[in-house]
């Protein structure tokens, strides 16, 4: 991979025309839309976006309207990555023969669904394949698309229509997959995590997975307002809050080499900045039954977790833990 | 006919030679999953790849599933795309059979058709593309391994023409004919990438006007694959269903320029009527079934019987016209299927034929024979039975049992 620094500014990015284009129908505050309309802004050349089944899917594509301005396919739930794999072999394919003649980029999308839980053996079996190909998950951390179902990315606590807060049980019974180590653990060149607060490095992970020749993995923290019964005006505060509270942590692994990215490191260096996680769930509905005292162990226990996880991430960085 | 070229000679199972033809189709993608009996297929072609004979990229997916999706994006991408699979596999790849008949994939796919589980079994019969029949994938059966050849070459052809720009599934019987060795004649390579051709894109007309090949294409950005609702979705699937009737023509048409290069033809491409003109008794059949018939046929024949055969060729689309020609002047049929359609009362193939003959001047009395499941083998004797009952049947003129079971402990 090259190691050049694209300096994506405000003015570079408002001047590129957008390949995702306005008119969609994603709901107010939807932050999946503004990711890819992001990540789309950070194209290098000629590109094939392939999307799952999910919000964006069919927020984008209403027939006979579209708001890709670049060459997309969908074809079904669990796809995503298989519908990349079938696109580099063509391609690979038609070069031989001369049929294509340039380089070809290929952005296979999928939500939380489409890759912890249905999509993750086709995404699995196309990684170890070695297709050349990016792959964006946006995490808005249930099944936002049928009506707020649990996936394998909803949080420990979250109430969602499969796993309601009622009198017995607060929410889900289980922590987040570590689905971004999954990938790591596949011997991928390039796997990061990104929110879009954060959009310069949002960007330029885009684009370094981009470069990659092979399979590039970036993991998008992404508001759902109506899944999350929160604010949509509030939306990119929580992309911020769960980066600063740790809940979400920005890194990169570059062939299996962690290393956290800035805004995460500055909490590293300076632990006091790092926000408790009452700070990112407060507000947020899905969580509301947490704040009522029957719900304080699961608090705890999101608070445990997570230090746990940071611990553990400041370790794999080669990042000597500081108390606060 | 004439046989304008030189052919070779070689001996191929049903899998080698459905490899060998794809091989000769220069197919740019192959993405597949190995599953008895298809399994020599991928295997050949695995060899092809391996020692540089082929220029394609060839996907050893993690699933059928993905294999199937793999040739949808590929074929979208403009490639000519070929995948085989049978039986769990081609179940697994339910889901997708229908994705690619509706995102229009001309994708080519040979079936070693063999059992369903449970209980598990990996011998032939037809339950497996049976419960495909609503998919949107043609379906052309064959008798034996030539034909498994020169049907895969053909399906491309029939496949990617832009009138019908449908898969197509071409069936083979698991071991019988998959693994079977046969003499089998080949075309040389020019002469079939001659008639095969290389892919011609359907071209379609953009909201701006502009009329662009029907690809995945960075320079003429096309949204494929979209949601579309209850004002829009059933017109798509219209369309499929014109893209269908077309094929019977196309599939003829197709089958006869191919006869005219390599001497060999199967009826008119639909069906094959074999003893059938003046029969009184006849069958119905898919598949190397039909093989074992003809001799039952010729033995009947020398005895005085009237004995005929249908051999159905093309099952999908289900060539009504065709069928309810050859059977006008039939008096009594016995319709066998390999497969099952539970609570159905009767095969897949026994529906279609009665359903055929419903608005026929004349009707024979039409009986179903469920046989062979799970490859449960059959010998002339027992097939000759089913002449024998149909004869009965005729003589008493009426119809006692719609539906037996053939070869079965009961």
């Amino acid at each position: 991979m090259t190691t050049q620094e694209w300096k994506f500014t405000a003015r570079d990015i408002a001047e590129k025309p957008d390949q995702f284009l306005s008119g969609h129908r994603a709901c107010a505050g939807c932050v999946p839309a503004t990711v890819l309309r992001l990540v789309m802004k950070a194209t290098r050349g000629p590109t094939i976006v392939t999307e799952a089944t999910g919000c964006m899917e069919v927020v984008s594509s209403i027939y006979p309207y579209t708001s890709w301005a670049v060459p997309w396919l969908h074809t079904a739930f669990e796809t995503a990555a298989a519908n990349a794999a079938g696109i580099d072999a063509a391609l690979k394919a038609l070069k031989r023969k001369g049929q294509v003649k340039e380089h070809i980029d290929i952005i296979a999308i999928a939500g939380d669904g489409g890759t912890y839980d249905i999509g993750l053996q086709a995404l699995s079996g196309a990684v170890e394949r070695g297709h050349d190909f990016l792959f964006v998950l946006y995490d808005n951390e249930a099944y936002m698309n049928t009506g707020i179902q649990r996936s394998g990315g909803t949080p420990l606590g979250a109430a969602t229509t499969t796993t309601p807060a009622g009198s017995v049980r607060p929410g889900k019974l289980q922590h987040k997959k570590p689905i971004t180590d999954i990938m790591v653990a596949h011997d991928m060149e390039y796997v990061a995590t990104a929110s879009p607060y954060y959009w310069k490095d949002l960007l330029t992970k885009v684009r370094k997975g981009l470069e990659v020749e092979g399979p590039a993995f970036l993991h998008v923290f992404a508001t759902c307002p109506r899944g999350w019964r929160s604010d949509p005006a509030n939306s990119i505060e929580y992309t911020k809050l769960a980066v600063e509270s740790c809940v979400f942590p920005l890194w990169e692994a570059v062939n299996g080499e962690y290393q956290l990215s800035t805004p995460s490191k500055l909490i590293a260096l300076a632990p006091q900045k790092k926000k408790p996680v009452t700070d990112y769930l407060k507000g947020q509905g899905r969580f509301r039954h947490l704040f009522k005292p029957q719900g304080k162990p699961v608090l705890d226990e999101i608070q445990r977790w997570t230090d746990e996880r940071w611990a553990k991430l400041l370790k794999k960085c080669g990042e000597a833990p500081k108390t606060a | 006919m004439a046989n304008n070229v030189k052919q070779e000679r070689m001996a191929l199972n049903g899998d080698e030679a459905a490899a060998y033809a794809a091989k000769q189709s220069e197919v740019d993608v192959v993405a597949a999953y190995p599953i008895t009996p298809q399994t020599i297929i991928v295997e050949k072609f695995s060899e092809y790849v391996a020692d540089g004979e082929v220029n394609t990229e060839f996907v050893c997916t993690e699933s059928e599933h993905s294999a199937l999706t793999a040739c949808i994006a590929a074929s979208s991408t403009g490639a000519r795309t070929f995948t085989a699979s049978a039986s769990a596999g081609l179940a697994l790849m339910h889901e997708m059979l229908f994705v690619a008949s509706g995102c229009r994939t001309p994708i080519v796919m040979a079936i070693a058709n063999r059992a369903l589980s449970a209980p598990l079994n990996i011998h032939g019969d037809h339950s497996d593309s049976m419960a495909q029949r609503d998919s949107g994938w043609i379906q052309i059966y064959v008798e034996n391994a030539q034909e498994a050849y020169d049907s895969i070459i053909q399906a491309f052809r029939i496949a990617e023409n832009s009138k019908v720009l449908l898969p197509v599934i071409v069936g083979l019987d698991g071991f019988t004919l998959s693994h079977t060795l046969e003499n089998v004649n080949g075309l040389p390579d020019d002469a079939v990438k001659q008639f095969v051709g290389t892919r011609q894109l359907t071209t379609v007309t953009t909201h701006e006007g502009k009329t662009v090949p029907f690809k995945l294409d960075p320079a003429n950005p096309m949204t494929i694959g979209p949601i579309a609702l209850q004002n829009y979705y059933f017109e798509f699937k219209r369309q499929q269903e014109e893209g269908m009737k077309n094929a019977l023509t196309v599939i003829q048409q197709v089958h006869d320029e191919y006869a005219a290069l390599s001497g060999r033809s199967y009826g008119n491409g639909l069906i094959e009527e074999y003893q059938l003109e003046d029969a009184e008794v006849a069958t119905i059949c898919a598949g190397s079934t039909a093989g074992t018939m003809k001799t039952v046929v010729d033995e009947l024949r020398q005895e005085g019987v009237k004995a005929g055969l249908l051999k159905l060729r093309t099952f999908r689309p289900f060539p009504v016209e065709a069928v309810r020609n050859a059977l006008k002047n039939v008096k009594a049929v016995a319709v066998m299927d390999k497969s099952m359609s539970f609570g159905g009362n009767g095969g897949a193939v026994f529906h279609e034929v009665r359903h055929a003959m419903y608005d026929a001047a004349t009707h024979p009395l039409i009986v179903d024979y469920i046989y062979g499941l799970g490859g449960r083998d059959l010998n002339p004797k027992e097939f000759r039975r089913v002449y024998d009952d149909v004869h009965r049947m005729l003589h008493a003129g009426r119809v006692d049992k719609l539906v037996h079971f053939l070869g079965l402990r009961e």
